[in-house]
């Protein structure tokens, strides 16, 4: 490592604040960047997967000869 | 050949395909990030003018030139869609505009940032960050543009079509540095000729800009899966996907 303490890393002779703010908004963009989608699918899957078994159920519920062929 | 771009064409197999692309990629990616960012924070010697300051460079070149590359990407995708009405290069294009205006934030916000040491000072109108500002509103625009419309294909049409033109911007960036006086400085590294940065300090950007252009491909591949299940919602296939 190029600094000597995990202090001196923080600091960067002044312009660690900088430094560090700049990963810090990088990585919290980054995270935003790919959670979205990964939860959007998930909740979109869910929905889907709702919407069939909704269509199942009435279906069923009609019973063989009734049942709509919608 | 053929049958690979007929491939490309369906829904059901690029859903498939880039599920299993991201299963390696995205955990390759992530880790490779994580080591080129303690590489460049904590490994490298420090820029005998610019001191630590500079450390930004290992995310704000990276993130720039991927945000530009990109940009091509967004625009041939959706010259593809246009003139041979691909479906699923109309999905990349859409996929295409947040990452890249995620990347153009990234690039401007550290950009502020490192210039505040730098040049003492956040924000100039010069021609390099004027344009890279031009980028985010094109990539910006494009989500606006694809949401405003209620038909899909017309949104589709309207978006390749700016984000064919906004490509005008592309070559104004690349030779900002070089047209115009700026306090930003022209690029350090060179295909041709030699590069004005030390090998200990390229390497670790070098895989940083590799890392950055996984990211992308991680991202816009998430987002395309997106879509494709958004649009393909009432097919068979996705059914017995979502129902199993």
């Amino acid at each position: 490592m190029y600094f000597d303490s995990f202090h001196a890393a923080l600091v960067m002779d002044g312009h660690g604040a900088f430094v560090w703010a700049a990963y810090a908004i990088t990585a919290m963009v980054l995270i935003i960047l790919l959670l979205t989608p990964v939860l959007r699918s998930r909740r979109l899957r869910r929905e889907l997967a709702g919407e069939i078994r909704r269509r199942e159920m009435t279906q069923t519920g009609r019973e063989g000869p009734h049942a709509s062929s919608t | 050949m053929w049958s690979f771009f007929h491939k490309l064409g369906s829904p059901p197999w690029l859903y498939r395909i880039a599920g299993s692309i991201l299963s390696w990629l995205l955990p390759l990616t992530l880790v490779a990030l994580a080591a080129g960012a303690v590489w460049g924070l904590l490994y490298t010697a420090p820029d005998f003018r610019q001191g630590n300051s500079y450390r930004i460079i290992y995310i704000h070149v990276p993130a720039a030139v991927v945000a530009l590359a990109g940009y091509y990407v967004m625009a041939i995708a959706g010259g593809i869609s246009l003139i041979w009405k691909m479906k699923m290069a109309d999905v990349a294009m859409k996929s295409c505009a947040p990452v890249g205006a995620a990347l153009t934030f990234i690039a401007l916000v550290t950009g502020s940032i490192w210039g505040k040491p730098t040049w003492g000072t956040w924000w100039v109108w010069d021609a390099r960050i004027t344009s890279m500002l031009i980028l985010l509103f094109l990539y910006l625009g494009v989500i606006a543009l694809y949401e405003a419309y209620d038909n899909k294909d017309a949104a589709g049409k309207a978006c390749a079509v700016l984000s064919l033109v906004g490509t005008v911007n592309i070559p104004i960036i690349y030779k900002s540095v070089d047209w115009w006086y700026s306090l930003h400085q022209p690029a350090s590294i060179k295909f041709t000729g030699e590069s004005s940065i030390d090998p200990s300090m390229l390497y670790p950007l070098l895989l940083m800009i590799g890392s950055f252009y996984a990211l992308f491909t991680c991202a816009l591949l998430m987002n395309m899966r997106l879509e494709i299940l958004r649009r393909e919602a009432r097919t068979g296939w996705v059914r017995k996907l979502v129902g199993a």
